[in-house]
């Protein structure tokens, strides 16, 4: 294979990332609009939003360490990473053998862990409350995660996610019990980890409720940016990494423009469909108290264990 | 050319420079503790690099010294397996002594050092020595130096009650386990030759022996207990929490980072190597008492507000970890898997060494912190950040490395440990392949754990503002502080991107002792890839993440900074309360509130708010006291009621015992009336 198309590729996948990530939340938050019968502001609100605070100015705490200047960079660029990694539009990614699953999810804690400093930075009692209820619901969530993780990756005889895509999309279409448990399982998880409905609520300013936003409550211009696009790009990946694992087809496999323009194409409806997934979700179900989150991080947990117990009873 | 073995010899003894230089008269202190910390730094630095040696070298020396009994001197024998953790002992013993010459100034001006220095160095000559050992005297000699010399360090500030009894306790449960240690070595030098000859007690007569099952049970038992009463393993490890954080830090780091580290090297040498063949279940024993470890271990860490205590948990969960995979290499070994077998080991094996650094680096950073602030409760301190820029720069790498995140060493090892764990469907007993699963979910749940403690440990000492009731005097630590601390630092990075390198290094020591190696697939991509089963299946690269994020986050800051912005620095917005003070951020124990509330049933929590009440004004209480005390559960359910026995017999011994002469003869005469009618 040219390596000049395989870079080509690489880049191209990134900024696709990068540029329909927001959209993907525009759309999410659009949808949810209309079902609770409000007008919208559309899909590129997110864009306007991010638009506006690289203009802004910064306005920084007197006491600020460069821990809170630095995170909004890590943040992105750890996002940035995995999007080189995960096999979204084609799996003629160089870099992707860098970084298996278990080397994505660590990625994705890396970055929550430096998040939490820096909520805990500023020395107000919102910060410190947002990242001790973030890493409690992050200790649950990740045995959950890794059991998923676990199903796929014994069905796929591989951590690799460019291996699992290959063998699944290789294959037709068979109903699997332990992939089914295991994709639920992933399902309140992503919820989890992406901060949404019933776990934590992206649109309110209210102490009760605050997980992720009581962090980074005090960022202000490109420093709130980086972190709000950030925080998109990492519900975006975490749903791709779901489409890879559990609804692989239409990946493009070889380097032709054609396949992967469909797969660009397959993507965008993948993707405007479980946005529909997560609204019906979140407009069906308030948010969840605290100390109730054990049962529903619980709840998957039991799952992804089903899903295990299936694969070596079943398959 | 002289051979590693030797080289090692020399370096040991060497150890005896300093304790002789205490001696000489006419010294300064200061001359003093500079020049005997940096012939241990030198003769540990030349240790490591002896060992280095042996492993790359693959070959196994052996050496008969003329001391001991004259029917059983001392036999040394250096193998990969031995060679590895006097690599990894002399490594952080070079580093911690180095931090010691400006640590130890720091303590000299009103403590005695040279009591300091004497047992320092025999402390780690001992370790060296236990490791190096070939027979079961020798081993036990230096074991008992070792606990030894270690107990007179954690007692140093013995003016305080608390650190006596922390040294008692200290000195009691490391006797526990010597004595089972020394049982289990008798039953198989027993099983060796018969108990009429000493020969049975080199380990070369042990290796030679084929037990059968039952003695070799027993054996097995009886060391894995005695180790695992030294290693701090649940429910071992109530003398860590007391012992660690009461010692000087330096040897805290010592002590947590690789005395513990001589227990896992016993049990490795004695299960893998001495015994050899054994059923699954001794794997799964181990595995189990792993997990256990782990996950409580880390529990117990998030509770506490003391840093050093908090620490010496962290130490249990660690041990746990590496016992993990230990106990899935016993399981894949029993099955007569060796490839996997040896992925299981390294991934033990690197944790050990991982480990090592990143928690000698904590103890040295604590070090640091408790010289500067003379404060161990995290909730009396924060923001040191400002006074302290280098030290929480080192500290932040030891939080993120113990926290087992990319890309530092933690994460490297973990991450090896659940390939293993992802092996396990090629057992073929139906049950394991069912639960061992269950075990990667623990251990996620322990990485996870650690990752919440150590954003605590991290924000509340070094981010936010100052907590205490004096305005912090904090300052940074000195040149030869500083120093140590950034070479554990670089070291937990270099294990973090370069591991394909260091397991290439490390292959001789499965080879030794499972006749397997990763090596085959290891280099496979180049030396940038770490696949440790092959391409396919899994690969992680650590320099090309870390070259990634660096490279993202350099692209960006330019980007966002063509355009010139203002930043302006302003008070934090209260709301319009304008009465915001430090003692209203999240403290350690506000942090881990949500943490009690969910795995509160393991702990025994005493919490009591009490209000008091304005006179008039009932519903504004003038002050509220907050109480809360958390105890390990283990002491109430195990050791409590065995003190409690020990002591209630005791008392009904004491009957006897009336202090007149006349009784005592009438217990003689009776004696020996009771005697001679037996006879």
């Amino acid at each position: 294979m040219n390596p000049l198309h395989l870079i080509f590729t690489e880049i191209l996948q990134v900024l696709i990332v990068l540029t329909v990530a927001p959209a993907f939340t525009g759309w999410v938050d659009m949808l949810k609009c209309w079902t609770q019968g409000r007008a919208s502001a559309g899909v590129m609100q997110p864009y306007r939003n991010i638009a506006k605070l690289f203009v802004k100015d910064v306005v920084l705490a007197q006491n600020a360490s460069w821990i809170f200047r630095f995170t909004p960079y890590f943040v992105f660029s750890t996002a940035v990473v995995a999007a080189s990694v995960i096999p979204v539009i084609s799996m003629n990614l160089f870099l992707a053998p860098s970084a298996d699953i278990i080397v994505l999810i660590a990625l994705f804690a890396t970055a929550r862990f430096f998040t939490a400093l820096a909520g805990m930075d500023i020395g107000t009692a919102f910060g410190g409350m947002g990242s001790s209820r973030e890493m409690m619901i992050a200790s649950l969530a990740e045995p959950a995660i890794l059991m998923s993780i676990f199903t796929v990756s014994l069905a796929g005889r591989s951590t690799s996610l460019l291996h699992i895509v290959q063998t699944f999309s290789g294959g037709v279409l068979v109903f699997r019990p332990s992939i089914v448990f295991a994709a639920i399982a992933f399902v309140l998880v992503v919820i989890a980890e992406a901060g949404r409905i019933p776990v934590d609520n992206p649109a309110t300013h209210l102490e009760l409720t605050m997980v992720h936003e009581a962090m980074i409550l005090e960022y202000s211009g490109r420093h709130l940016a980086l972190m709000e696009w950030g925080a998109m790009l990492r519900f975006f990946l975490f749903v791709t990494l779901g489409i890879a694992c559990f609804l692989p087809w239409g990946i493009a496999a070889t380097d032709n423009v054609v396949e992967i323009a469909a797969a660009v194409f397959l993507m965008l409806i993948k993707l405007a469909v479980i946005g529909g997934v997560v609204v019906l979700i979140e407009t069906g179900l308030a948010k969840m108290r605290l100390f109730r989150l054990t049962e529903f991080l619980g709840a998957a947990f039991l799952m992804a264990t089903l899903g295990v117990i299936a694969f070596f009873i079943l398959e | 050319m002289i051979s590693p073995i030797e080289l090692s010899i020399f370096s040991v003894a060497a150890f005896i420079i300093p304790v002789i230089f205490v001696m000489a008269a006419g010294v300064t202190k200061r001359l003093l503790i500079h020049v005997s910390f940096s012939v241990s730094a030198l003769a540990s630095l030349i240790i490591a690099i002896a060992g280095f040696m042996a492993v790359a070298g693959g070959v196994t020396e052996q050496i008969i010294l003329p001391l001991g009994l004259p029917a059983l001197p001392f036999h040394l024998r250096l193998d990969q397996l031995s060679g590895f953790f006097l690599f990894v002992v002399g490594l952080l013993s070079f580093i911690v002594s180095v931090y010691s010459i400006g640590y130890v100034s720091g303590l000299a001006a009103d403590r005695p050092v040279k009591r300091l220095i004497v047992f320092y160095n025999l402390f780690i000559a001992a370790m060296f020595m236990v490791i190096l050992a070939d027979d079961a005297l020798c081993f036990m000699v230096s074991w008992e130096v070792m606990a030894a010399s270690s107990y007179f360090l954690v007692m140093f500030e013995d003016g305080k009650s608390e650190n006596r009894r922390a040294a008692y306790l200290y000195m009691v449960m490391a006797h526990i386990g010597a004595i089972l240690i020394l049982l289990s070595f008798g039953v198989m030098a027993g099983i060796a030759t018969g108990l009429d000859s000493f020969t049975g007690y080199t380990f070369d007569a042990m290796r030679e022996a084929r037990f059968p099952l039952k003695w070799a049970t027993v054996a097995f038992l009886l060391s894995f207990f005695g180790f695992a009463a030294k290693a701090g393993v649940i429910p071992f490890h109530v003398w860590l929490p007391e012992a660690h954080p009461v010692a000087p830090s330096n040897v805290s780091a010592l002590m947590s980072g690789v005395m513990l580290k001589t227990a896992i090297y016993g049990i490795v040498r004695i299960t893998f190597d001495i015994i050899g063949v054994f059923p699954w279940w001794w794997g799964a024993l181990v595995l189990v008492f792993g997990l256990v470890s782990a996950v409580m271990g880390v529990l117990y860490a998030l509770m506490q507000h003391d840093l050093k205590k908090l620490l010496a948990y962290h130490s249990v969960e660690n041990i746990g970890i590496i016992l993990i995979g230990i106990g899935l290499s016993m399981i894949f070994t029993s099955f007569n898997l060796p490839a996997m077998a040896a992925l299981a080991l390294i991934a033990g094996l690197y944790h050990t060494m991982n480990h090592a650094m990143f928690k000698g680096l904590l103890f040295m950073g604590a070090g640091a912190i408790l010289n500067a602030t003379h404060e161990r409760n995290m909730d009396e301190m924060g923001g040191l950040i400002r006074y302290m820029p280098w030290t929480s720069v080192f500290f932040l790498i030891g939080c993120i490395s113990i926290s087992a995140l990319p890309p530092f060493n933690g994460f490297v090892s973990e991450w090896l440990t659940f390939q293993a764990f992802l092996l396990s469907p090629s057992l073929p007993s139906p049950l394991m392949k069912l639960l061992i699963p269950l075990g990667a979910a623990l251990l996620a749940l322990t990485g996870a754990l650690a990752a919440a403690c150590f954003v605590k440990v991290f924000g509340v000492i070094f981010l936010g503002n100052w907590r205490g009731h004096n305005p912090p005097v904090a300052a940074e630590a000195g040149w030869s502080m500083r120093i140590g601390m950034m070479l554990a630092a670089l070291t937990c990075l270099c294990f973090g991107i370069l591991p394909s390198v260091i397991i290439d290094w490390m292959d001789n020591i499965s080879a030794n002792l499972l006749g397997a190696t990763l090596n085959t697939t290891a280099g496979v991509y180049g030396w940038m890839w770490l696949t440790p089963v092959d391409p396919e299946r899994a690969s992680y690269s650590g320099p090309l993440v870390l070259v990634g994020i660096v490279a993202v986050c350099a692209i960006t800051y330019v980007l966002l900074h063509v355009r010139p912005g203002k930043i302006s620095r302003v008070p934090v917005w209260d709301c319009g309360f304008q009465k915001l003070n430090n003692k209203m951020q999240y403290n350690s124990i506000s942090f881990s509130m949500p943490f009690r509330r969910i795995f509160g049933y393991l702990f025994d929590i005493k919490e009591q708010i009490r209000l008091s009440p304005q006179p008039g004004h009932p519903a504004f209480p003038e002050m509220q006291h907050y109480y809360l005390r958390i105890r390990d559960r283990f002491w109430g359910w195990i050791y409590k009621p065995f003190i409690n026995i020990v002591v209630l017999l005791s008392r009904k011994a004491g009957m006897l015992q009336h202090g007149r002469i006349h009784l005592y003869l009438i217990y003689s005469f009776v004696t020996i009336i009771f005697l001679l009618a037996l006879l």
